[in-house]
Formats: structure tokens, C-alpha cells, sequence
């Protein structure tokens, strides 16, 4: 399973990429595979506001139906519409062109309150 | 948790597991989509040996029978085999399953995992004198062969000759070199073979039923793609889609009730069930908005609680959203247009005709 060095990450499995101006969210390679096969994802609207660890998102695979949980407040600023059609996006390349969306963070601090790589990946090992 | 003989070789090959009525089982081992689509385009192999198995026999046990299984047992002979529900004197409907004429005085009842203590209570409890119930659920382990490769692997295992023995047909041969009962039976539609056989010999007989899979496209198969195979031909499933609480005419399972044939447990109360015929109906439906419906989801149509989803998935087949619900008759016409309460939206769905494949 891997997990992608210089991402943030939280203990729902989400991990967040830090852009200049606004923050990109999808989930990561060991929620994608303990999902299995991804065939429906719901997102949120443009403008929404969440709360950190609000559900913005679901994930529904062949056989199980999860939320997806935001790492920080924010306000999103775009949705991955290409999930619409092409939901194995996520399970090919959930670091990549299987992110879900971007965000305008409310508080840049509660980044420092999520986990490193290197956390991460102990905290999946104990799972 | 119990586990089948063959729970290592799942694990060394990375299948996810899951808890299946108190069975260890794989859900699935490279994908569910890939595994479904190997089964209706070559071939997959999976693990059923949760299954149980209660053998009737003795002098009275074909009159046993005819009273406890609702469908016909003068349709079997020596190597047949027939599907049918057991009901309770009310017509809910106790198990669904397969019955095996092993010789004309013993009969094999292949029963669902979760219902093995139960059905054999029952079945015992009905026999005539002179008869005798066994569960050898612990004396067997099953594989089921699927696909239109199917035929040419498993011969490469046997000398009998397999285009000789037809649907719902069974014969006791050798495969691998070990005793078995091999039958034309299966739960995904397609091709196919059930094989029944000492537990001990379950890790030799799936090893070289793989490697005869190797140039066929062969792939190890879990509950997960077993659900989706099952759920595109309309197969009902106990304990999603009839239950105590549902009987054979409401599931679709009309030929498999003999009223004709004699008194049996349930004929009086079904009889009666089959002229009122039915308040309620399972019914195939695709959604043709967006999501997936899911077991225990409620059907509405014109503002008014019409039913519930009992079983809903993704078809790989069809790439779409489909499943089976009970709805009230008047809705169950095929083009009918339902929706479905999908957490918090109402989502479009249309009734089909089944099977969807």
C-alpha cells in the first residue's frame, strides 16, 4: 500500500496536498483498496462550506458504501468531474487524477493537527 | 469464526475475508469487477464449502420428503437433481435448496451456510418412520466451476464424459483421483460445475483445477463477484430476498411449489396465498438516475411508500445500477417508474422484466 511522502494525511483516511493558494483532498491507496472496486461518487457543490471532519463526500463500491470526511474546514472550490463517469479513477490513481477536491482552507493551522507520511503509514499499520 | 479448508490458500493468495454467517469467507481476491467478468467470459473458481449438507435416507425417505420440500420429488431420479424452497405451514419460506437423488432411498440436501442448524432441526423433526437425517456439512467441501470455460478445465480432471451430463444432472466419479460427486449446477447463470467432496482432498482439487485453469483465464472468486453474478440473473439470495417472512409466490418462485403433488408442509396456506396472488412482488429494477441501491432501501412512487430494495448492486455486465425489491403489484409492471430513497435523495428507477443478463 502506498503512501505518497509530503502529503498530509488523516486518521479517516483522506489525504490533503498543500497548492500555493488552496488545498486538493482525496482519499488515500489504503482506503481505495480496502474499498475495492469504486463505481459511484457523490461530491459536494462548488461554494459549500464544511467544518474539519464534516462527511463532504460518498464513495460507494461494488459491495460497500463509505463517507469521505474533510481534513480541515474550508470552503470547496472545485470538484473532480471526472469522477462522475470514470469513478475507478480512484481506485487507479488515488494520489493523482483520482483526487476528489479542492478547497479554500478556513484555518491553515489545523494542517499542522494531521498526520505526516511517516505517521500515516504506522497508523495503517496498525490497523 | 469457522473456516473452510481451503482459508490459507485465500489468504496466501490476498483475498480481502469477511465475516459470512459465522464463516471465515473471501470476498474477493484481485476485484469483484474482474473476477465477474472472468466467470461470464472464461471461467472462475470458488470457494463454497460454507454451504451444508444433510443426508435423508431409509425406506420412508422419499414420502419424507415429499412432505417437507415444496416442489415435486417424483421430477427426480437417480442422478437428478431439483431446486426447491422448504416453507413453514404458513408459506414463509424456511430455506431454499438444492435436493441430490443419490439412490432412490438417500437423498443430499445442500442447504445456505447460515441455515444448516435450522433446516436440519426441521427436517428431522418432519421425517416419516424408518428414515434418518445426517448433517455431514463437516464431511464435505464444495467448489463451484463457473464459466463457459468451465467444461474444458474440469475434463481435464476426469474420465467421465462431461457433454453427456446435463443441466441439473449429477454423477459420482473421480476427478484428481478422488471420489466425488460432480453436478451441473451453479449460482452465476452461466456453464458450470458444483463439486462435492472430502474436505481433505479441498486443497489438492483447487490447486489442480488452477493449474487446468492456467490457459483459460481461470481466477479464484469470492462472495463478492459470487453476489453480482447471482443478482444480474434475478437468483434470489436467503436472507436478502426471501426469508421467513416472504413466500415462494411473492419471490417468483411459482414452479417451484407442486400443490398438485400431495399434502406437504405449507400447501394448505398456499394454495390460498397463490389465489390472492400477490399483494406484494419481487421485482428487478435499474436506477436511471444517479446512485446504488442497497438491502432495507425504501421504494416510493406518487409521493407513497410502495416497497423495499431487498437486493442492490452494481452489474458489471451492464455498468449500471440494479437490484430487486418487493413492491406493492400494482407498481410491478415492467416500465413502471419508481424512485428510491438513497440516504438523503429520492433517485429514478425504472421496473424491468428480470433477468437482467
Amino acid at each position: 500500500m502506498s503512501v505518497k511522502d509530503g502529503l498530509y494525511y488523516s486518521e479517516d483516511h483522506e489525504w490533503v496536498r498543500e497548492e500555493e493558494d488552496y488545498l486538493v483532498i482525496g482519499v488515500t491507496d489504503f482506503a481505495q483498496d480496502e474499498l475495492g472496486d469504486i463505481v459511484f461518487v457523490e461530491l459536494p457543490e462548488a461554494e459549500e462550506e464544511f467544518e474539519k471532519n464534516d462527511a463532504f463526500g460518498v464513495l460507494e463500491s461494488v459491495k460497500a458504501v463509505s463517507d469521505t470526511f474533510i481534513p480541515v474546514s474550508g470552503k470547496v472550490l472545485e470538484v473532480n468531474e471526472n469522477l462522475l463517469d470514470n469513478p475507478e479513477l480512484i481506485n487507479d490513481d488515488p494520489y493523482g487524477d483520482g483526487w476528489l477536491i479542492k478547497v479554500d482552507p478556513a484555518d491553515d493551522s489545523e494542517l499542522d493537527e494531521l498526520l505526516s507520511a511517516e505517521e500515516y503509514a504506522e497508523f495503517i499499520e496498525e490497523e | 469464526m469457522k473456516k473452510t479448508p481451503l482459508n490459507q490458500i485465500h489468504k496466501n493468495l490476498g483475498a480481502k475475508m469477511t465475516d459470512f454467517g459465522g464463516w471465515e469467507m473471501p470476498v474477493e481476491y484481485t476485484g469483484i469487477i474482474e473476477e465477474h467478468q472472468a466467470v461470464r467470459n472464461q471461467a472462475g473458481l470458488f470457494d463454497v464449502s460454507h454451504m451444508g449438507e444433510i443426508l435423508v435416507r431409509g425406506e420412508n425417505a422419499a414420502k419424507s420428503l415429499q412432505k417437507i420440500i415444496t416442489n415435486d420429488h417424483q421430477k427426480l431420479e437417480v442422478g437428478k437433481i431439483i431446486y426447491t424452497p422448504i416453507c413453514r405451514p404458513d408459506g414463509g419460506i424456511i430455506d431454499d435448496l438444492l435436493v441430490y437423488c443419490l439412490q432412490e432411498d438417500q437423498y443430499l440436501m445442500v442447504v445456505n451456510a447460515s441455515n444448516i442448524e435450522k433446516d436440519f432441526n426441521w427436517i428431522n423433526d418432519h421425517l416419516l418412520a424408518k428414515t434418518k437425517a445426517e448433517n455431514l456439512s463437516n464431511k464435505y467441501a464444495m467448489l463451484a466451476l463457473q464459466g463457459p470455460e468451465s467444461k474444458k478445465i474440469l475434463t481435464q480432471l476426469t474420465d467421465i464424459d462431461l457433454n453427456s451430463l446435463d443441466y441439473y444432472r449429477f454423477r459420482q466419479a473421480k476427478a484428481a483421483g478422488i471420489e466425488m460427486i460432480i453436478s451441473r449446477t451453479g449460482y452465476t447463470g452461466e456453464l458450470g460445475y458444483e463439486l462435492y467432496f472430502e474436505p481433505e482432498a479441498a486443497e489438492k482439487i483447487w490447486d489442480r483445477l488452477m493449474e487446468a485453469g492456467s490457459d483459460f483465464g481461470l481466477k479464484a472468486c469470492g462472495l463478492g463477484a459470487r453476489d453480482t453474478l447471482r443478482l444480474e440473473k434475478t437468483y434470489p439470495l436467503y436472507g436478502n430476498d426471501i426469508d421467513e417472512t416472504t413466500n415462494p409466490y411473492e419471490a417468483g418462485l411459482n414452479w417451484t411449489v407442486a400443490v398438485d403433488k400431495g399434502d406437504f408442509i405449507g400447501r394448505e396456506k398456499l394454495i390460498e396465498i397463490e389465489k390472492n396472488c400477490c399483494q406484494r412482488k419481487l421485482s428487478p429494477f435499474k436506477i436511471t438516475g444517479r446512485g446504488m441501491a442497497r438491502h432495507g432501501y425504501v421504494v416510493y412512487a406518487e409521493s407513497k411508500k410502495i416497497g423495499e430494495v431487498t437486493s442492490g448492486s452494481y452489474s458489471p455486465t451492464l455498468n449500471e445500477s440494479i437490484g430487486l425489491a418487493y413492491l406493492n403489484k400494482e407498481y410491478t409492471e415492467p416500465g413502471t417508474e419508481i424512485e428510491i430513497k438513497i440516504r438523503k435523495r429520492m433517485v429514478k428507477a425504472e421496473v424491468l422484466k428480470g433477468p437482467f443478463v
